[in-house]
Parts: C-alpha cells; structure tokens; sequence
C-alpha cells in the first residue's frame, strides 16, 4: 500500500462494506457466534454488546497491528489474549458505571468477548499483517458486520417474543384482546440459533456463490 | 453428597454449555463434520475444563474476592481485585494448556498425536472461559463442587458435539435446499436439539 493512497480510497472502504454482506463474519466467517447468540432476546442488550466488541476490536486491531514487528511469532497467542482482556476490563468497568442494568443482563457475555473468535480471528488473520488505519477500519467493519446481524436476530426476537422493540411496545393492545398472543419459544435460546439458520438461509439464497459445495 | 449429584447432572443437562449458554459454538460448528475428531475435541474439553475450573476456583477465593487476601495478614483483609478476574483467569486457562500440552506430549505421545491441533485451539474455546467465569458468578461452596462443575459442563459439551457431528455425518445424504446446505443446516439442527435438551429443564433438583 503505498503512502498517498487517501485514508478512504475504494481498497479502505472495501473492508468496511465487505463484512457486512459477502464476507459477515457471522453468517460467512463463522465466528463469533458464542456471543452474538446469548445476548439477542432484546434490542437494547444487543446493541450494548455490538458497541463493546466494536471498541475492543478497533482498538485491539490497531494496538496488534502497531506492534505486529515486535511480537515475537511464537507467543503471540498469549500476547493477543493480554491485550484483548484488558481493553475487555475497560469495556466491563465503563458498562458497569453507565449502563449498570444492561451491564447485570450482559453478564458473563462482557467477559466471554475476551474469546470471541471474532477478534482472535481478526487479529490473526488481518491486523498481524496490515497497517493500523487498515486495521482500524477492518475492526470497524467486522464489529458493524456482527451487530447487525444480532440487531436483526434481536428485533425479530423481541417482536415476536415480548411484542416490542427496544422495550416499547408496539404490538397494539387490541391485538391481544382479539386473542394474540406473543410466542415465548422466541425468547428461549434455541429460537435463535433457527432465526441465524434462516438468516443465513435467505443470504444464501440472494447470493449464490456463497453456497457451500458439499 | 447429594448436592454434588446435583450440581453434575445440572450442568450436563439443565445448563448445558452449546444450548443453554451458546459457548464453545465456534469449535463445536467447525469441528463437527465428523464424529470421530468430534470425539477428540470433546475429550480434550473435558480435561481442560476439569483442570483449569478448580484452579480458577482456588485463584478466585484465596486472591482475588474482596477479602480474600485475609490470609496475608489484617492489612489485606479489605483489597477487592476481582476487577482483575477476566486477565488472571485468560492468562491461567493458557498456560494450563500450554501445561497440559506438554505433559499430554510427553506421557502419552498416542493421545498427543490424536489430540495433536485441537489442544492449543482450546485455550481460545469460549466454554473455558465461560465455566470459570460461571464458576464465579455461582460462588460454590468448597473446590469439589466447582470441579464437578467443570467436569459436568465439559461432558454436557461433549454429548452435544458427538450428537451434531453423528447428525452431521447423515444429513449428507438427504436432499436440503442448496442455500441452506452446510451451516444454515447445522444452525437450524443446534436449534432443535436445544428444544429437546429443554424437555430437562422440568426435572426438579
């Protein structure tokens, strides 16, 4: 890459657009679905978590990247890892004061994003080799490219399951006088590995090189 | 006793890791196409996890609770480190691996060679973590709870991988919607297999 190129020229913006549809790293990459799956009964704790693996994946992206002459080769595991979890101390202790309920609903999930094979994943396979804006801007786009797949999963889950989005209601009350009834398999766990299989089912569909062979 | 049995049969089936939890998904949907390296993951989860829970344990009450430090002297008695726990507990689960690794490699180079790439991936496995991080938020009464714990979650891990990887294997044959070939298939399958597993959740312990 050379030194004029501007700091979005098409190669930059490509690794922003690019995790979003033909390379998500959910529903293409397969990574990072222990988080993204646990957090999605409701709209509010999806985003939270969207912002927080955003931040530590920029971050840690551009702190590997600007170090990525000096890490010696073979502990670079451990040296991820340390780096990752303490961005992910930060991330816990700032939810914790500002957001304290969604932080108590997050739970564990907040530190499970220490090993989320997202940022691994990311870190190994772009920011050992790029340079930090590059990095930076894959981050931003592999974190976005997960949050909205959760966000959708999410919406459809809490539509569906409590009849609301981001907490209010919307399904009118005379609905439920008519004899509705919100569907409470939506908010189990199971409901939404299925929703992710049908997303990546209508994906699949639209673009079809992305169909697996065997 | 009867407190340990509850606490094995819970975390096998009431709590299992893949469907209660969604941890370890990464491994558990690239390392399920066949049921024979199914196996070898599944085994190598349940030790690591057996080690590193109780370990953890032991840092997390002697070191890092607040008050835990009482044992130094009265000075300690009041330092709160668990903001800590996230980092001591990552840096335990690698080298435990790391550990284990070697000592595998050196006491059972058969087992080694089996185990062979699937070791060092686990120190990555979201289910270790996440049990240690479980681990904490359940606050067990004495370490043999806690490695019943581990071992329990480990072995619920186990009987979901060799069910999707056995799945897996037969759903080859069987005409599926080519866009839904593969992982949308093996999502929908963890899907319905999680609806069964929450038949257990009606057993009162």
């Amino acid at each position: 890459m050379s030194d004029k190129e501007t700091l979005f020229s098409k190669k930059n913006l490509k690794l922003i657009t690019d995790p979003l549809g033909s390379q998500n790293p959910i529903t293409v990459q397969v990574l990072g679905i222990c988080s993204a799956l646990a957090v999605t009964a409701q709209m509010k704790p999806a985003f939270v978590m969207t912002i927080s693996v955003m931040a530590v994946l920029a971050l840690s992206n551009v702190i590997i990247s600007l170090l990525r002459n000096s890490i010696p080769n073979r502990i670079r595991i451990i040296v991820q890892l340390v780096i990752v979890a303490s961005l992910v101390i930060l991330v816990d202790q700032v939810l914790k004061a500002f957001v304290y309920d969604v932080s108590k609903q997050l739970s564990v999930f907040v530190g499970l994003i220490i090993t989320n094979c997202i940022i691994m994943g990311r870190l190994e396979a772009f920011a050992l080799g790029n340079k930090p804006w590059p990095a930076f801007l894959d981050g931003i786009g592999n974190a976005a490219g997960y949050g909205i797949i959760l966000i959708i999963v999410a919406f459809f889950r809490e539509l569906l399951g409590s009849g609301s989005i981001w907490g209010y209601q919307v399904i009118p009350e005379g609905f439920y006088n008519f004899g509705y009834a919100n569907n409470g398999l939506m908010v189990l766990s199971p409901m939404a590995l299925i929703t992710v299989g049908i997303i990546i089912w209508v994906q699949r569909t639209k673009n079809r090189q992305l169909i697996e062979e065997k | 006793m009867e407190n340990i049995i509850n606490i094995f049969v819970k975390s096998i089936f009431l709590e299992n890791m893949v469907f209660a939890y969604f941890l370890g998904m990464c491994s558990y949907l690239a390392v399920s196409k066949s049921v024979k390296t199914a196996t070898g993951l599944g085994l190598a989860v349940i030790f690591v996890l057996g080690i590193t829970v109780p370990v953890n344990y032991l840092l997390e009450n002697f070191v890092l609770k607040e008050g835990a430090l009482a044992w130094l002297g009265p000075n300690f008695a009041d330092i709160d480190l668990s903001f800590l726990s996230f980092i001591m507990f990552i840096a335990v689960i690698a080298s435990m691996v790391q550990l284990v690794e070697m000592v595998v490699e050196k006491f059972a180079p058969a087992l080694y060679s089996s185990l062979g790439i699937f070791l060092p991936l686990i120190a990555v496995n979201c289910a270790i973590l996440g049990g240690a991080l479980f681990m904490q938020q359940k606050e067990f009464l004495n370490i043999g709870e806690a490695t019943t714990y581990g071992i329990g979650s480990g072995i619920g891990w186990f009987l979901a991988i060799i069910g999707i990887a056995a799945i897996r294997e037969k759903i080859q044959y069987s005409h599926i919607p080519a866009p839904l070939k593969g992982l949308g298939m093996a999502f929908i399958i963890t899907g319905l297999m999680g609806l069964a597993f929450m038949g257990f959740s009606g057993i009162k312990l």
